[in-house]
């Protein structure tokens, strides 16, 4: 990689960004009701992108299409250079094992551990011996911030920020190259919320991983998002580095990214 | 598919383990032994990252595990060739590596069969308490809705009386058909030993009306409405619907237990009476067909020969047995805990449960009525 002047952004240098999900004309509706019309958006490598929006601008719905939950309307989404939504199978199988999705509430199997959670993928995608994922399991939720106590414990008993960890250690159970993680600080309690967003920074700094992060916290975009994208108007309005947003002229973005609660998270920045 | 290497060099001074390839989760297994069983004498240990290409939390565990192995051995492990990112990683699984937890392993033997045995026992009569309590809950609701009936949630009670009742007539209906028929054809091969087959509606007519209509409906009705009260309010629980319920000030048992129970008490009788009528029209068609029993003539047997009290005993069971079923549904969907799995559970359990209780139910009305002299 060539050298750029901001080693912490490194996806900002037009010369080295390299998009690992491309999103092109999307479409997406719900029989007479459309969330997307002709939505244009870029990840780049290795940055962690802020999803921003309104309750019921589909941030959620837009996650969902680019792992291929909602098949579009229209439009074309490419991961890694695979065409995921008319691609042929086979691929889009290979590109599945690249990323990995913490949902909103975790999504953990209840009739499973957080320990056979973590391992789930890895039974299904890899060949490794029953120590080995034991211990690779074993070591993510640690990685997560979880004590070895909760490997044994059922979904079920598990606090909400807990479970959000767990399906953390879930997503990056075959370390994958895209994170994509929907609301993963709320719910969590500021200390909680801020380790988890040290964690997410570390881990995309060592394992050049790129997040896609649906959020609303504005301490999470201010501390660990190079680019925040804002969905509004059925498309994305803006994007850029959060510092930037202050300056678009437009009454949503001026009332989130001036309002009290981003003073105070951009005097902590 | 990525593979990873190791070389260990032994030489003069101190081992070195040179690693490359792409060192990552999937390539772990071909190498896993070679970390495993590495062992030296000598103080120090040098591993070399340089030909390394790609590294991962997989890669960087395996590392990590040797370090620290080596550590307690008294062994120094050093990073050769790692850049700063790197080492920032195997750093950050270092520190995340889990320490040893032992858990106590469970007793096994005769003792571990008593104390099951003992834990069982206990939670079968929690569970009869349980269930005991609940019934005295939902006969409260229903007596203080008597004294004050504009509580009921009549839309509620309508859309149940539909979903239990109205719903199920094709199926209890063809149920109750095919009854009549097996009886007719099976009854017929024996009758006509004796030359006796126009006894063939007697037995019909009274073992469908006292017992086998109302009871064949009652089994229908546990298996498709009483897991579909267990399986609805059950899943309102795991998503803590009933909670939310409560902190507004609603009883859950008043808005939705209620007006299932009352729902099936008044509907299992009708769906009875339809099975009945089924049954009789199926018996009368196989009799014609196999005996030459004319429906004229089945019917005049019918109506001078069969007691009213025949019909009178079976539909007499009809609201107990819907209360049983409703009532076990309920009260089995109310236990489910935090997970959909317990919901499955919960739903076999309210199916078996309350098909054993309405046949229970039935042998007592039979000593019941067999004493009374019905």
């Amino acid at each position: 990689m060539k050298d750029t002047p901001d080693q912490s952004h490194p996806a900002d240098t037009a010369q080295t960004r390299e998009a690992v999900i491309q999103v092109r004309g999307l479409r997406t509706a719900f029989g007479p009701q459309v969330v997307h019309e002709n939505l244009d958006l870029d990840v780049w490598r290795g940055e962690v992108l802020g999803i921003v929006g309104g309750s019921g601008t589909g941030k959620s719905v837009l996650l969902r299409s680019i792992v291929g939950l909602i098949r579009p309307a229209a439009g074309n989404i490419r991961v890694l250079g695979t065409d995921v939504v008319n691609g042929p199978e086979a691929d889009r199988r290979r590109v599945e094992k690249q990323w990995g999705v913490a949902f909103q509430d975790g999504a953990l199997f209840s009739s499973l551990t957080v320990l056979q959670n973590v391992m789930a993928p890895m039974r299904e995608h890899l060949r490794l011996s029953h120590g080995l994922m034991k211990g690779l399991g074993e070591l993510k939720i640690s990685l997560v911030g979880l004590p070895p106590l909760s490997c044994g414990k059922f979904p079920s008993e598990l606090s909400g920020g807990m479970r959000k960890r767990a399906a953390l250690a879930r997503a990056l159970a075959l370390d994958p190259q895209i994170v994509f993680l929907d609301e993963p600080t709320a719910g969590l309690d500021p200390i909680g919320a801020a380790a988890y967003d040290d964690l997410i920074g570390e881990l995309q700094n060592s394992l050049g991983l790129t997040v896609f992060m649906v959020t609303h916290d504005l301490d999470s975009l201010y501390a660990i998002c190079n680019r925040v994208a804002v969905l509004a108007e059925k498309r994305v309005l803006v994007e850029g580095p959060v510092e930037n947003m202050v300056e678009v002229d437009h009454p949503w973005v001026q009332e989130y990214f001036t309002g009290p609660r981003a003073r105070a998270a951009k005097a902590t920045d | 598919m990525a593979t990873a290497t190791v070389t260990i060099e032994h030489g003069k001074s101190d081992p070195v383990l040179r690693l490359g390839g792409h060192f990552v989760t999937e390539a772990l297994a071909a190498i896993e032994d070679r970390f495993a069983l590495f062992a030296t004498d000598a103080k120090k240990v040098q591993v070399d990252l340089t030909e390394v290409q790609t590294l991962d939390t997989g890669g960087a565990w395996m590392i990590a595990n040797l370090k620290a192995r080596l550590q307690a051995e008294g062994v120094v492990l050093e990073l050769v060739g790692c850049s700063a990112e790197r080492l920032a990683l195997i750093n950050t699984v270092a520190d995340a590596l889990p320490t040893e937890v032992g858990i106590d392993a469970p007793p096994g033997g005769f003792l571990a069969w008593i104390e099951e045995l003992g834990g069982k026992t206990v939670a079968l009569f929690k569970a009869v308490l349980s269930f005991l309590n609940f019934t005295g809950l939902v006969l409260h609701r229903l007596s203080r809705t008597a004294v004050k009936p504009w509580r009921l949630r009549g839309i509620s009670l309508v859309s149940q009386m539909q979903e239990v009742g109205l719903n199920a007539v094709p199926i209890i209906a063809l149920m109750g058909f095919l009854i009549g028929i097996v009886l007719a054809f099976q009854g017929a091969a024996q009758l006509r030993q004796f030359g006796a087959e126009v006894f063939v509606v007697d037995l019909i007519a009274v073992s469908v009306l006292r017992e086998l209509g109302i009871l064949l409906t009652a089994i229908i009705v546990a298996g498709r409405s009483g897991s579909a009260f267990t399986a609805s309010i059950g899943s309102m629980k795991v998503r803590e619907e009933i909670d939310a319920m409560r902190t507004l000030g609603l009883d859950p048992v008043e808005v939705l237990v209620l007006p299932r129970v009352l729902a099936l008490i008044v509907m299992l009788p009708i769906l009875g009476l339809i099975a009945n009528i089924c049954a009789l029209v199926g018996g009368a068609l196989m009799s014609w067909i196999e005996l030459g029993i004319s429906p004229g003539m089945f019917m005049t047997r019918f109506v001078d020969n069969t007691d009213v009290w025949h019909l009178g005993v079976g539909m007499i069971k009809a609201p107990f047995f819907a209360f049983v079923i409703s009532i076990v549904g309920c009260w089995q969907a109310l236990q489910v805990g935090g997970s959909s799995e317990s919901v499955g559970q919960r739903t076999t359990q309210s199916v078996v449960q309350s098909i054993f209780l309405v046949i229970v139910l039935d042998a007592c009305f039979s000593v019941f009525f067999a004493e009374v002299g019905l």
